[in-house]
């Protein structure tokens, strides 16, 4: 299990366990975390489920690959720590991580 | 505004799986029926959000894409010779006395005794970019498509976005607009290499500007745009004059027009009786993602499912004085007949 933090855009907190090999966007959508739409489900089709990862976290989920980097063209606000969270695997070296979740996805 | 009415049994709303398949269950039951769908191509999400994509949860088809899925969908429907109607949405619904008129949102008018509501997730509508105000400055400066381009002559336009859409529209409205900036977060893009390199050759003439960054807030009076700021690369804000700006950042679904139909809804979806998938006004049935029921689940074979029993239920109102006999596709003559079975 690796905890998961996602800190709205307005500062509420919410920690959750996921389990290793689901995504990150799965374990925000099967705890009702409000601000992921993941609107397409998962197909890095639709950038709704835009996170920025904490700098502390960075290096530990890695840069997004061509598809994703593409898919965040249509994502708001892009910072160097933007991901969409349907593209981060959980595994045991992310118990810890926080994201931070934009204030819209659009 | 097209004179012509078009007169059917059934018009299906959206062009899905689901929507694909009410035409063959449709057909069977001597049921015709045209179809429209805002995309421009059949499929709905499946070929809009993910064709290369494998499911796994088609009965008796272990892996198929969202393309193959659809391509087959539309070769088993071929027998039954649906009329599509592409890259239009319904908009406007009279109420007739044995069903409805249908006006899209570019003018074509159906009259039909049925509406099939397989609208998925809604219609496909290009996203907004959460720009504070920006709503005040859509259809005067801000636009997510181009209807006419003549509207863009002598005017300073801005262009934000790198896939197709952006770079295709930064093209074509170079030669009329007064000029054209290209805004996008990165200098690689999406969009098609050959137009990628006619942008460059533009930028290189000195035809039109290309610049890194993200919009950040709109200026304006009015409903007119008279500038907006932009967040660059380095992160320093800088001034961007235009007075017209395309933003182009993909679809999203909104339920659209459908939500001021009068019917009953449930955040969004349409409830229906799932005995006949008909919503709180009879004639109009919904099947699919859009609707709910108790215990429904969003999966394509439930919406398969959906349209089988809606069609049963739909004969009755085409057909009002004839008795619907079941049958099987495996040993009725009759239905084979229909199927093109020889």
């Amino acid at each position: 299990m690796a905890r998961i933090t996602f800190i709205e855009h307005n500062g509420t907190e919410h920690a959750v366990d996921a389990e290793p090999g689901m995504t990150v966007m799965e374990a925000a959508v099967k705890n009702s975390i409000p601000g992921i739409a993941a609107e397409c489900g998962g197909a890095c089709a639709c950038a709704t489920c835009h996170v920025y990862v904490d700098d502390a976290w960075r290096e530990a989920t890695g840069d997004p690959q061509q598809m994703e980097e593409d898919m965040l063209d249509f994502a708001f606000d892009i910072r160097p720590s933007s991901r969409l969270s349907c593209q981060i695997k959980v595994s045991d070296a992310l118990d810890g991580l926080v994201v931070r979740i934009p204030e819209k996805q659009f | 505004m097209s004179e012509d009415v078009i007169k059917t049994d059934a018009l299906i709303v959206g062009a899905g799986p689901v929507g694909l398949f009410a035409v063959f269950e449709l057909g069977l039951v001597d049921i015709k029926a045209h179809v429209i769908d805002i995309l421009d191509r059949p499929g709905g999400q499946c070929t809009e959000l993910y064709p290369e994509k494998p499911i796994y949860d088609v009965p008796a088809l272990s892996i198929v894409t969202g393309q193959e899925l659809t391509d087959r969908l539309l070769d088993q429907i071929k027998p039954f010779g649906a009329t599509f109607h592409f890259g239009q949405r319904v908009d406007k619904l009279d109420r007739l006395d044995e069903g409805f008129r249908i006006t899209t949102d570019i003018g074509t008018v159906f009259e039909t005794k049925l509406l099939i509501v397989a609208a998925g997730g809604g219609s496909f509508t290009p996203k907004r970019p959460p720009l504070p105000g920006i709503e005040k400055y859509e259809g005067t400066s801000v636009f997510y498509s181009v209807r006419k381009m003549d509207n863009f002559r002598d005017k300073d336009v801005l262009i934000v976005g790198g896939g197709d859409s952006a770079l295709d529209w930064t093209l074509n409205l170079q030669p009329v607009a007064k000029s054209v900036t290209l805004l996008h977060r990165r200098s690689e893009f999406r969009a098609a290499p050959d137009s990628v390199n006619k942008m460059l050759a533009l930028v290189e003439q000195g035809d039109i500007s290309f610049k890194l960054g993200q919009v950040t807030e709109l200026h304006g009076d009015n409903g007119q745009l008279t500038s907006v700021t932009v967040k660059g690369s380095d992160g320093e804000l800088f001034d961007q004059k235009c007075n017209v700006m395309m933003p182009f950042f993909g679809l999203t679904m909104k339920l659209g027009p459908i939500a001021d139909w009068g019917l009953q809804l449930d955040e969004n979806l349409i409830p229906v009786d799932t005995a006949r998938f008909e919503t709180s006004e009879p004639r109009i049935f919904a099947i699919g993602d859009i609707n709910t029921y108790p215990g429904k689940l969003k999966l394509i074979l439930s919406g398969f499912h959906e349209a089988a029993l809606m069609a049963q239920a739909a004969y009755h109102y085409v057909y009002p004085d004839k008795k619907l006999v079941f049958q099987y596709t495996t040993s009725s003559t009759n239905l084979q007949k229909k199927l093109g079975v020889k």
